[in-house]
């Protein structure tokens, strides 16, 4: 398999500029500063194509921010995206906007994705008589089939979003990103918001859709049971920095970095009895000012002087690559 | 004598879409230190049970039939002032969203003082010392100075954590907890869930926890109820419940939840969806999502027949019966 997306060290920094009051203070001899927040730093990784890729990591790590780059949503602030060979960072090229229309995203919140005043019939179908993949005379067939494809009866078409329930209209918001005949989904927390009922036939839809039409997916998910269910390689992040990469199967029976062992442990599981819940430290420390050297040391049961010190390089054995001292000559 | 006991509660919605029987029959009881998990999906009722026993539910919302014995005490026959004196006293509660007890222009030290001192004579010293140990006992560092702090100066996690420990101010007997690490990370609900494990074991609190999860009442719950369409449909020992489940929808809910060693194996799922309460089938309320639906479940809803010591299922076909017959 090659590789279809790859990120090459991609980051993404959120500023805030001070306005004129505050340059003028800091004139005066205020202590401001530009607050730089580095949501998302050096991300390096790559989808095969028929792959599923999960990425895990608590609030804030920075994992819908890679989401929305990956979509074309956010620009990056540094780095190379690449989708079958095309930079489709760059905003002007028409290839790269061919390529980003390959790429399309499901969202956690369908409501707030999906026009409230439109028809169902437009949601879907509006997309794809823009981009001329079907006309304006057939799109009704086209949205019927595109339903038929999520599992919703036809006479959805005629529906607005609020007659629906969530699942539902998680569906919508499916059979939407579907309707542009797109090759990778990134799927951005689209199954948290829902009941466990209505989540497993959500997931044994995505599970049908990857077989049928042949997609990839980026699934992001702060739930690592659903990841551990859907994925073929997971990617865990910690604070804007990926710190394993590893396939399903050996990152849940032997996790290498400390954060991925810390979360794994926590994860609340059937038929593990009355369990002492164990728990790691403290709480994901603020991204406006980051602990130095690994982000995870001041949490980390096995930090070391060296954690304090350096940023952890990222070592790769076979498909399983971590970033941690611990891995790399000591903590020491 | 139990903490709680309720029977047959009855809280009913009267909307313009007609009557929505919310809560339709629900009956537990609950004995010191004991931790009940309430198990459902969104719209059976769990919530609203809990909003019941603390006689939280608005219009057009009512309690309209059943017993809720506090101590042996009818909560229902209480006066409005001898309810607020139970409430935040002796009952008390922790909400999903920790802003639904915080007051965000207060600062945290007024609102737990003041929470001590409307139920107890004691100087604002002593209350404030009491606060303070309640936010060390939930683990917040540096308690003394995080009283001074405004709610909004809080993380999510610590936000619910001063929730909690408003909770345990008065060191209630009961504590009823909807959903309160829903919307947290793992690593702080962990946190969360070991600290009310070892306060429900040392205080002998007893405890309720709605929630939607049920890995989560998994490894806290000495007992489980599944709640489906307002009504218990199977209610047991923890594991009892999660390991021979009776009910074909505790089955579909634990076959739904992905789990070890089924990886990339479809989910076996609930076909449909919960339905619409303000017009619930006649008979059992599941039978047009369950796979062993017969003529009887579409005509008469089941009651509750007892199964075990302290294991009871609303069912017509329970897998347990077909597995002695087999």
């Amino acid at each position: 398999m090659s590789a279809m997306l790859e990120l090459h060290g991609v980051s993404r920094r959120f500023e805030k500029k001070l306005d004129g009051v505050e340059r003028l203070a800091r004139r005066l001899g205020a202590d401001l500063r530009e607050t730089c927040v580095n949501a998302v730093d050096a991300a390096s990784f790559t989808v095969a194509r028929g792959e599923v890729v999960g990425l895990v990591g608590e609030s804030g790590c920075g994992k819908s921010t890679l989401g929305r780059m990956v979509a074309g949503l956010l620009p990056v602030s540094e780095g190379e995206i690449r989708f079958e060979g095309v930079d489709v960072t760059d905003a002007h090229s028409a290839q790269a906007r061919d390529k980003r229309l390959r790429i399309q995203m499901i969202f956690q919140d369908p409501m707030s994705s999906l026009n409230p005043r439109l028809k169902v019939a437009e949601i879907v179908g509006e997309a794809a008589v823009y981009h001329g993949l079907t006309t304006r005379r057939e799109v009704a067939g086209y949205v019927d089939a595109l339903l038929e494809k999520v599992g919703l009866d036809r006479a959805f078409a005629q529906r607005y979003p609020h007659q629906m329930s969530g699942g539902q209209r998680q569906r919508i918001g499916i059979a939407r990103a579907l309707a542009v005949q797109p090759e990778f989904l990134i799927c951005d927390e689209s199954i948290a918001a829902l009941d466990v009922s209505i989540q497993a036939q959500v997931i044994n839809l995505f599970q049908d859709l990857r077989r049928d039409l042949d997609l990839t997916y980026l699934f992001i998910s702060h739930d690592l049971g659903v990841v551990e269910h859907i994925a073929d390689r997971v990617v865990v992040m910690y604070l804007g920095r990926i710190v394993e990469i590893a396939p399903t199967d050996a990152l849940f029976e032997g996790p290498r970095h400390p954060y991925t062992q810390a979360l794994l442990d926590q994860v609340p599981r059937l038929g593990a009895g009355r369990q002492a819940f164990r728990t790691v430290k403290g709480e994901i420390p603020s991204p406006l000012n980051p602990p130095p050297g690994c982000h995870f040391h001041p949490r980390c049961p096995m930090a070391g002087p060296r954690c304090r010190r350096e940023v952890p390089r990222t070592i790769t054995e076979g498909a399983h690559s971590t970033a941690c001292h611990l891995h790399d000559g000591g903590v020491e | 004598m139990s903490v709680l006991d309720v029977r047959d509660l009855q809280t009913h919605f009267f909307t313009d879409a007609g009557v929505v029987k919310a809560v339709d029959g629900v009956s537990f009881t609950l004995g010191e230190g004991e931790v009940l998990g309430l198990v459902g999906e969104s719209g059976s009722g769990k919530s609203v049970t809990g909003f019941s026993i603390l006689r939280l539910v608005d219009p057009p919302g009512r309690v309209v039939g059943g017993q809720i014995l506090f101590r042996g005490q009818d909560l229902a026959q209480l006066s409005d002032r001898e309810m607020r004196g139970l409430r935040g006293n002796r009952i008390a509660m922790i909400f999903q969203d920790p802003m639904m007890t915080l007051n965000p222009v207060l600062r945290i030290e007024t609102q737990m003082v003041e929470a001590v001192r409307a139920h107890e004579r004691v100087s604002a010293a002593a209350a404030r010392d009491r606060a303070v140990k309640a936010l060390a006992k939930v683990g917040i560092p540096s308690p003394e100075e995080r009283l001074e702090a405004y709610p909004h100066q809080f993380s999510g996690g610590m936000r619910q954590r001063v929730a909690i420990a408003i909770a345990l101010l008065n060191g209630p007997d009961l504590i009823v907890a909807d959903e309160p690490t829903t919307a947290l990370d793992v690593t702080i609900q962990s946190q969360i869930l070991a600290e009310v494990q070892e306060l429900a074991r040392e205080t002998g609190t007893a405890l309720i926890w709605i929630t939607h999860d049920l890995a989560v009442v998994a490894g806290l719950a000495d007992r489980i109820s599944v709640m489906y369409a307002g009504r218990i449909v199977e209610s047991g020992p923890t594991d009892a419940v999660l390991t021979a489940p009776g009910h074909p929808y505790t089955e579909g809910l634990l076959g739904s939840i992905p789990g070890h060693g089924r990886r990339g194996e479809r989910l076996t799922q609930i076909p449909g969806m919960a339905p619409d309460m303000t017009r619930l089938p006649e008979g059992c309320a599941f039978a047009p999502r369950c796979p062993r639906t017969s003529d009887t479940c579409r005509i008469t809803a089941p009651g509750i027949t007892e199964i075990g010591p302290g294991r009871g299922l609303r069912c017509h076909h329970p897998s347990l019966a077909e597995e002695g017959t087999a």
